[in-house]
């Protein structure tokens, strides 16, 4: 059936919450506002206050109240208004939701989700467009999923809500409205699987969330021009599915990475840094990224185009990693 | 005063003197280099946290800061597991990747130790409120110096325990400084921090954190209406640190005098319950003779415990990073 993304989230949480009585929902306006995006549109109706909880705007105290509750036997659902808001809860997801486990020697654990969207939509300005994938991928105890299509969200929703780490789940606010075929019925998909969105022989072209779009219309009109490229979407960004990268890698011989993402220490570096060490031998050049400028997100529409990954760019970027002018 | 039984007083006064005696190993310990990393002493503060658990059943929830081995003892952890978790042994409760600051005991419902100041005060309302949504008619206790009173994640906790009704109760061990630095240049109204939470409409007492006794006559009573739903407590224990902040502080440092600790060592909690059971109970000096006796074996037995335990296998290294599904 063809779903918007938001609509498979919304029946990816409907679906588990049916399922489990532990799972429970908390954030900003999930409730009777049906979320600040529409994601949990019918939720409160449906499961009641107890269960589709709103909050006051403290990031810190309702996500470091989940994680007590996660402790406890609960799994909730933590949905930040956008992912720059988790720099807030910061602390709270460090310090104890990624550590907690380890601590205490496996008696504790904390299954939760932390979901919300990441990255630009259009001209937020620079506290509402960041794309911070990279500082949650760093800090071990995490998973970090970020699915680009209606299908991939709805199936690793669902693998995320019933994981029993804390797994933290980017989604995008331009990809809410897109549409795409979504199986009928039960179904997951595993964390930690990418996927070949499109197969080519010439060069790998690994993207995620936002960026895949971008990737695969990149990847359509150089076809047009004779280069086959192979789009990879990694879709769990922590652990990564190395392999499937690899098994490409050897194949094309050639690889660009594109990430919204700010440049220095960006996502991208650990992927080409994991490739070169996996399949150095392989590679037939060096590895190309494409990524957000090291700048603040600047509001100016211009500005903005400017500071974050297009086709154009990745169309260059792909050109110049196989030699073509 | 409720009741003046005997057997209770002589188990309450054994459990402030394992505390105490305990924590003097420890130090002696650290001074041997068998503990290593920070350590925070209890010794002075012993009356509260026995006399709060003592309040407690034993499926309620208790949470900790760092200065934690008196709550895990009071909770009533075996001494050599917590020993060896300072020594780093893989016979620790936490198979020595907790530490000092962070012990948990699971079974004992002792849910662990947080170093974040404030950071774990989030935590014990997500505790107070994943039994709130079970149904089960279980409190939270947490523990936290007046030093976190100010903090951030303290507030937003208060709060949302006051908003929500839940079933926690906040005890601010007020043992006058923050480190070094006293109370009254810390908390805006440092003559009574219990301001901060009836704020938000949260009931609140003082309570001579020095009288064991006064300590769970107050837990007593509030335990039962917290427990009767009649939402979150506050209660400011007055106490005061015999020893300095961690260990790199020697007991009376640069910003206290030794008359000052001298003077507060006049009500230390030991004496107070020794000279209410010599005059009330009919103890004798026997009694306290037969008690350092059987305590001082059981510390030495938990250091020897903890001593001759093997170090963990560097292949736990990445053991409980994740929870495997």
């Amino acid at each position: 059936m063809l779903l918007s993304y938001r609509e498979a989230l919304n029946q990816a949480m409907r679906e588990e919450m049916r399922r489990d009585s532990r799972i429970f929902l908390i954030g900003e306006e999930v409730g009777y506002y049906q979320g600040a995006f529409k994601v949990t549109k019918g939720f409160v109706e449906e499961f009641g206050p107890q269960r589709v909880v709103d909050t006051p705007i403290t990031e810190a105290g309702f996500t470091g109240l989940a994680i007590g509750a996660a402790m406890a036997g609960l799994h909730p659902i933590v949905e930040l208004m956008t992912m720059n808001f988790g720099i807030v809860a910061l602390d709270q997801i460090v310090n104890n939701a990624a550590k907690i486990r380890y601590m205490s020697g496996g008696q504790l654990s904390v299954p939760l989700v932390i979901r919300g969207p990441g990255s630009a939509a259009h001209q937020l300005g620079a506290q509402h467009s960041q794309s911070l994938e990279a500082w949650f991928c760093h800090v071990p105890g995490l998973k970090v999923v970020a699915p680009s299509t209606p299908q991939d969200a709805k199936g690793l929703l669902k693998s995320a809500i019933r994981d029993q780490n804390p797994v933290i789940f980017i989604e995008a606010q331009l990809l809410y409205g897109t549409k795409g075929e979504v199986t009928e019925g039960e179904y997951t998909i595993p964390l930690g699987q990418a996927e070949v969105k499109r197969t080519g022989m010439d060069v790998t072209l690994v993207a995620y969330s936002k960026m895949l779009l971008v990737a695969l219309e990149a990847a359509e009109q150089l076809s047009r021009e004779g280069l086959d490229v192979e789009v990879i979407d990694p879709r769990t960004l922590k652990p990564l599915d190395l392999d499937t990268i690899v098994t490409s890698v050897k194949k094309t011989g050639r690889v660009v990475i594109v990430e919204e993402g700010w440049r220095f220490c960006g996502l991208g570096a650990q992927i080409a840094d994991s490739i070169y060490t996996a399949a150095f031998d392989y590679l037939d050049g060096p590895i190309v990224r494409v990524t957000g400028e090291d700048v603040p997100m600047p509001y100016s529409r211009p500005l903005e185009d400017a500071a974050i990954p297009d086709v154009p760019r990745v169309v260059a970027a792909v050109k110049s990693a196989c030699g073509v002018a | 005063m409720a009741d003046m039984d005997r057997d209770d007083l002589l188990s309450l006064y054994r459990q402030m003197l394992l505390i105490r005696r305990f924590e003097e190993k420890s130090a002696e310990m650290y001074a041997l280099a068998k503990i290593a990393g920070f350590l925070h002493l209890y010794i002075g503060e012993e009356a509260i946290a026995v006399g709060a658990i003592a309040a407690l059943r034993p499926d309620d929830y208790v949470i900790s800061a760092y200065r934690d081995h008196g709550h895990c003892l009071a909770r009533g952890s075996d001494p050599g597991k917590v020993m060896a978790e300072l020594f780093g042994k893989a016979t620790g409760l936490c198979q020595g990747k907790g530490g000092s600051m962070h012990l948990v005991d699971l079974a004992k419902r002792f849910m662990g130790g947080y170093a974040i100041v404030g950071g774990h005060i989030p935590l014990a309302t997500g505790l107070a409120f994943a039994s709130k949504y079970q149904k089960q008619d279980l409190v939270t206790v947490c523990f936290f110096g007046e030093g976190a009173v100010p903090s951030g994640q303290a507030h937003e906790a208060f709060n949302l325990a006051a908003l929500w009704k839940l079933p926690v109760i906040f005890i601010c061990e007020n043992n006058r400084y923050g480190m070094g630095t006293p109370v009254q240049r810390a908390v805006a109204l440092y003559e009574n921090v219990a301001e901060a939470a009836r704020s938000y409409g949260i009931a609140a007492e003082r309570v001579d954190g020095m009288d064991v006794l006064a300590v769970r006559d107050v837990m007593r009573k509030v335990v039962d209406q917290v427990r009767a739903g009649q939402g979150p407590y506050f209660i400011e224990a007055m106490t005061y640190r015999f020893m300095g902040h961690s260990m790199a502080d020697p007991s009376h440092g640069h910003y206290r005098t030794k008359d000052e600790v001298a003077e507060h060592r006049k009500r230390d909690p030991l004496v107070v319950l020794k000279e209410t059971m010599l005059n009330q109970v009919h103890c004798s000096e026997a009694d306290f003779k037969e008690l350092e006796r059987e305590v001082g074996d059981l510390v030495t037995a938990a250091v020897k415990f903890a001593d001759e335990s093997p170090f963990p296998d560097p292949a736990s290294l990445y053991t409980d990073v994740m929870a495997e599904d």
